[in-house]
């Protein structure tokens, strides 16, 4: 202890005191302040940098998750259309087979009751001559009969002869 | 891993098998004997120079005490290398600055290593032991029982070779980050040497400022932090090379540096800091008591723990790796000293290169650290508030 006193400079000390001095205030004036400033930038551009790269490869990812999506969608719309087509075809073929069944039964229907129409009225009209045709076969037949007296009596005979056989 | 363990082991044992030497070698001579010895020696310096080359060389190992002790110390002027047979050194004087009944500055050539009395102004000075004293024109110096000299010492602000190291260092360190700070107008990535020292400036904010300080309040200190680490790493470095500088090694640097954090821990804390101190909350009053001038000390060991850690830790680096180069002029084999001593003193010497960045850090770390104490806020107390608002 003695001996380190005994070294100690009291000169040396300011000397170095002011140096150190000196030094610590230029060196932060004009290295550490510049060197600490641009370490602080670049490693905040470096973060930066970084951090939007990660946007940028996010965004990306974004990105082609949508198009994915969209593409799905544009697909699942794609089939639903065309499943929506095919049921559309397919009633409409339907529903056209039913209506030309319809339209077919319905215009049997009608041919039918036409026919019938016919016939019944084809058959009133053959009735209707053969009472016209048969009256006038009566009334011809009645005329000859009526024109001579024995031939009346017998007409009238046989007629009796008829009710008493029925 | 093997093969790379294997000579680490070697160098290990032989390592710690060489201890008792070194250690015999050092506690053989305690410092005051030491001084006594070299002193004895600066006065047959003065008388004749002749008798101190053969009294030198009967006793090597003082010699080598008083090398070491010599380089440990601050000196006023730059030597390299000196040549005893010639009594010649080689290197340049610096500038010595006195303040003494007025401003003296003359240059340290005058002093002549301690050799001869410098007169300015009609006043005597004298070196001994990298120390300036006042004395007459015969250069008499009186010493007291522990070996010290008693002779008037004028204030000394001279321009020593840590100053020198020092300046240059600051310079150097100038030049290098503003260096850096320009590179980075070119470009956010700096070029060339620049990318050596981004790094180091990143490992201080990430490692050392935010952890202990907190990622609010660090950029506050990041200049005071940043130039310290470098300051006493590069210093440390630079006691490394074979200039025989020892700045970080010296008492006064690191009392100074130590300041430095101390005054900024002092004056950036806050109200629960001193809270703490003087009235530790959560403890009954008569402890409060007991504990208030226990931390109060504590502020001042705190300080005072960095100061003596940087400085044993460089000395004691400097004292091995020397004591270990000169083991080659103590010991009589020299084929049998040299491998050994080149050996250990590499050793030492990588280690040393670790010692020299790892107490840089623990500077910075630790003094971080005690800022982070002085300015963190003392979350327990909004914790009380938070449970009491739940129950």
């Amino acid at each position: 202890m003695d001996k380190l006193i005994n070294d100690f400079s009291f000169g040396l000390f300011f000397w170095q005191a002011l140096i150190l001095l000196v030094l610590i205030l230029l060196l932060v004036k004009f290295a550490w302040k510049p060197i600490m400033q641009s370490i602080t930038d670049r490693e905040e551009g470096i973060k930066d940098a970084l951090l939007s790269a990660e946007n940028a490869k996010r965004d990306m990812e974004n990105l082609q998750a949508d198009n994915q999506r969209i593409l799905n969608e544009a697909r699942a719309e794609r089939d639903a259309m065309l499943k929506e087509a095919r049921e559309m075809k397919e009633k409409m073929i339907a529903d056209s087979k039913n209506e030309a069944q319809e339209q077919g039964q319905k215009m049997i229907e009608q041919a039918k009751a036409a026919i019938e129409n016919e016939k019944n009225a084809a058959m009133a009209e053959l009735k209707l001559q053969v009472s016209t045709l048969s009256l006038s076969i009566a009334e011809k037949l009645l005329k000859d009969e009526l024109s001579n007296k024995e031939s009346q009596t017998k007409l009238v005979e046989k007629m009796l002869g008829d009710v008493k056989l029925n | 891993m093997v093969i790379s363990n294997r000579p680490l082991k070697f160098i290990l044992a032989a390592l710690v098998a060489c201890l008792p030497v070194s250690g015999f070698a050092n506690s053989e001579n305690d410092s005051t004997h030491v001084q006594s010895e070299v002193t004895h020696e600066e006065k047959v310096v003065s008388h004749d120079n002749h008798a101190e080359a053969e009294h030198v060389a009967q006793d090597p190992k003082a010699k080598v005490d008083a090398f070491i002790d010599h380089h440990l110390q601050d000196s006023h002027d730059f030597v390299f290398f000196s040549d005893d047979k010639e009594n010649k050194h080689y290197g340049f004087p610096l500038p010595v600055i006195l303040i003494d009944g007025g401003l003296k500055i003359f240059s340290s050539s005058k002093l002549h290593h301690g050799e001869e009395v410098a007169e300015v102004d009609g006043n005597f000075y004298k070196l001994v032991h990298g120390k300036i004293y006042k004395t007459d024109a015969a250069g008499t110096i009186t010493f007291n029982e522990h070996g010290h000299p008693e002779n008037e010492k004028p204030l000394d602000f001279s321009i020593t070779k840590n100053v020198v190291s020092m300046l240059f260092v600051a310079v150097l360190l100038f030049f290098m980050f503003t260096g850096l700070a320009k590179s980075y107008k070119k470009g956010p990535i700096p070029t060339g040497f620049g990318r050596v020292l981004e790094p180091l400036i990143i490992f201080i904010r990430d490692e050392i400022a935010v952890p202990n300080i907190g990622e609010k309040k660090y950029r506050k200190y990041m200049g005071y932090l940043l130039t310290v680490f470098f300051f006493v790493w590069v210093l440390n470095l630079l006691g490394m090379t074979p200039l025989g500088i020892n700045v970080t090694g010296n008492i006064a640097i690191t009392v100074c540096l130590a300041m430095f954090t101390f005054i900024i821990t002092q004056f950036s804390a806050n109200k629960d800091y001193w809270g703490h101190i003087f009235w530790m909350p959560g403890v009954p009053v008569p402890m409060k008591i007991i504990l208030a001038p226990i931390e109060v000390l504590g502020t001042l060991t705190k300080p005072f723990a960095l100061l003596i850690r940087l400085y044993a830790n460089i000395t004691a680096g400097h004292v091995v790796i020397m004591s270990l180069i000169a083991m080659i002029f103590v010991g009589k084999n020299l084929a049998a000293d040299l491998p050994i001593s080149l050996g250990l003193t590499l050793f030492i010497s990588v280690i040393e290169v670790l010692v020299a960045f790892l107490q840089a850090f623990i500077f910075t770390m630790l003094s971080s650290l005690f800022i982070g104490m002085a300015v963190q806020d003392h979350d327990h107390a909004h914790h009380h508030e938070d449970e009491t608002a739940i129950i």
